[in-house]
């Protein structure tokens, strides 16, 4: 059962306009994969290259914040990708 | 090519988004249009020569990871690079490298069509092969054995940046970088090696300048008329080298005194070697690194570094203390080249006579990080 993943207003260009998209996987590494295939290119834009999130970028599951992408998963989390409060 | 009447398009990036001002063919009137991704932090937007319809961007936003625009419409519509510049994954035991920003983009060879260069911070080179689709690291530079010395990470305060990669129109696997902090470095087998060009530069911050790197570069021309004619606007002077010499001359002490000879850009005239326009700054006692005196100008040569005039007719008087970023000055292709600059204070700046007379074309855009002739 995919599970629920809020999309913040940056990258919603990616998801054609939705807040809310479900993506599948037993870890946040696997569901972001799974987001990527689904909307190309929108985990570069908070994950880097060396697989940490970038340092303006949270991701919440439920409410704690998840800071590894090993973070494991059940069916009825629901993964938050936010913007961290920066800026000017 | 001797072009009498032209229309072109100046593309501006600025820290809030990109904006393109058009021209008519006598460059008298201009119109102003965007902002194009409104918010998003724009580094550089450049023309490809080989094909004049396509253009390339580097972006990101304060959140968002950096990326790759490409249009092949004039910049009507754009989309994202498949795969944008990123470094291979760290091996164990290695410092991980993510790019922070694609700060420099630059068309390659005329041969080689689709072939693009991007320099990023912290320091790192890529390539493209496919008009800026898909990015693949160029192993050659950040690999290099010397490129943990060369490139440190004791950059600047936005970090340390890979620019001025100059392709050498007769061949296309003769390369040249520039690192802002690391130096000048130069590959003559298509980016698989490299090494410094660096002899006669000075380096005040370092405690001898009597090293092979770690200069300062700010912004490197290679003269398109004459391709073994290198400027460099460095951040301890303007200098000047000839190919097949090593050691760069510099020609800011012809400066007026009270100017000095640091700054950000330096452009190259389309024609003649000879002339090269530069935007002096204040690099006195705490590096304000504004205009200095808040009057502005633009210096030119004309011999080659040997003198310098001051161009500032039309210009501000007076309480004018704008910096001029090494990717926002530029000239066009006119017999009478245009030259343009646009202003950390939004502001841009044109000249149709080569410097003679300015006049501003747009104010109050936000801070611009670059400007760029299309034709």
């Amino acid at each position: 059962m995919p599970l629920v993943v809020r999309i913040p207003g940056p990258l919603r260009s990616y998801t054609h306009g939705a807040g809310t998209v479900r993506a599948t996987g037993h870890t946040l590494a696997e569901v972001l994969e799974d987001l990527d295939r689904q909307f190309p290119g929108i985990r570069f834009r908070f994950i880097d290259e060396q697989q940490r999130i970038r340092p303006h970028m949270r991701i919440f599951v439920n409410q704690d914040q998840a800071c590894q992408l090993d973070h494991g998963l059940r069916d009825t989390d629901q993964v938050h990708v936010l913007c961290a409060l920066s800026g000017g | 090519m001797l072009v009498t009447a032209m229309a072109g398009a100046l593309w501006i990036g600025t820290r809030k988004g990109a904006f393109v001002l058009r021209s008519d063919a006598r460059r008298r009137s201009w119109k102003l249009a965007g902002p194009q991704f409104l918010g998003h932090i724009v580094h550089h937007i450049v023309q490809d020569p080989r094909e004049p319809r396509r253009l390339l961007m580097a972006a990101k936003t304060g959140h968002l990871g950096p990326t790759i625009y490409w249009s092949d419409n004039r910049g009507r519509s754009w989309q994202e690079a498949k795969s944008p510049p990123a470094f291979r994954r760290a091996a164990a035991g290695e410092p991980p490298r993510a790019v922070a920003r694609t700060f420099w983009l630059s068309p390659g060879h005329p041969s080689e069509t689709g072939t693009w260069y991007a320099g990023t911070a912290p320091a790192g080179l890529f390539r493209s092969k496919d008009g800026g689709e898909h990015w693949v690291p160029v192993a050659g530079f950040n690999d290099h054995p010397m490129r943990p010395q060369w490139a440190p990470g004791n950059g600047t305060p936005d970090g340390e940046f890979l620019h001025s990669i100059l392709v050498d129109p007769r061949d296309a696997a003769h390369l040249y970088l520039g690192i802002s902090i690391g130096g000048v470095f130069e590959s003559t087998d298509g980016g698989a090696d490299w090494a410094p060009l660096n002899e006669g530069v000075a380096a005040d911050f370092l405690p001898s300048a009597d090293t092979p790197f770690g200069h300062d570069p700010h912004c490197v021309v290679l003269h398109p008329a004459r391709p073994d004619r290198l400027y460099q606007q460095n951040h301890c002077g303007l200098y000047r080298l000839d190919r097949p010499a090593r050691r760069w001359l510099r020609i800011g002490d012809a400066m007026p005194r009270r100017i000095g000879d640091i700054g950000f850009p330096v452009t190259a005239h389309p024609r003649d070697p000879d002339t090269v326009w530069v935007f002096p700054m204040d690099g006195s006692k705490v590096w304000p690194r504004t205009c200095i005196g808040g009057r502005p100008a633009v210096y030119c040569t004309r011999d080659a570094g040997r003198s310098w005039h001051r161009l500032d007719a039309g210009l501000p008087r007076s309480q004018a203390w704008f910096t001029v970023l090494r990717q926002a000055m530029c000239a066009d292709q006119a017999e009478r080249a245009g030259v343009y600059f646009g202003t950390t204070g939004g502001e841009l700046w044109a000249s149709a006579d080569e410097g003679r007379r300015w006049r501003c074309l747009a104010r109050q855009l936000p801070e611009i990080y670059s400007v760029s002739y299309a034709a």
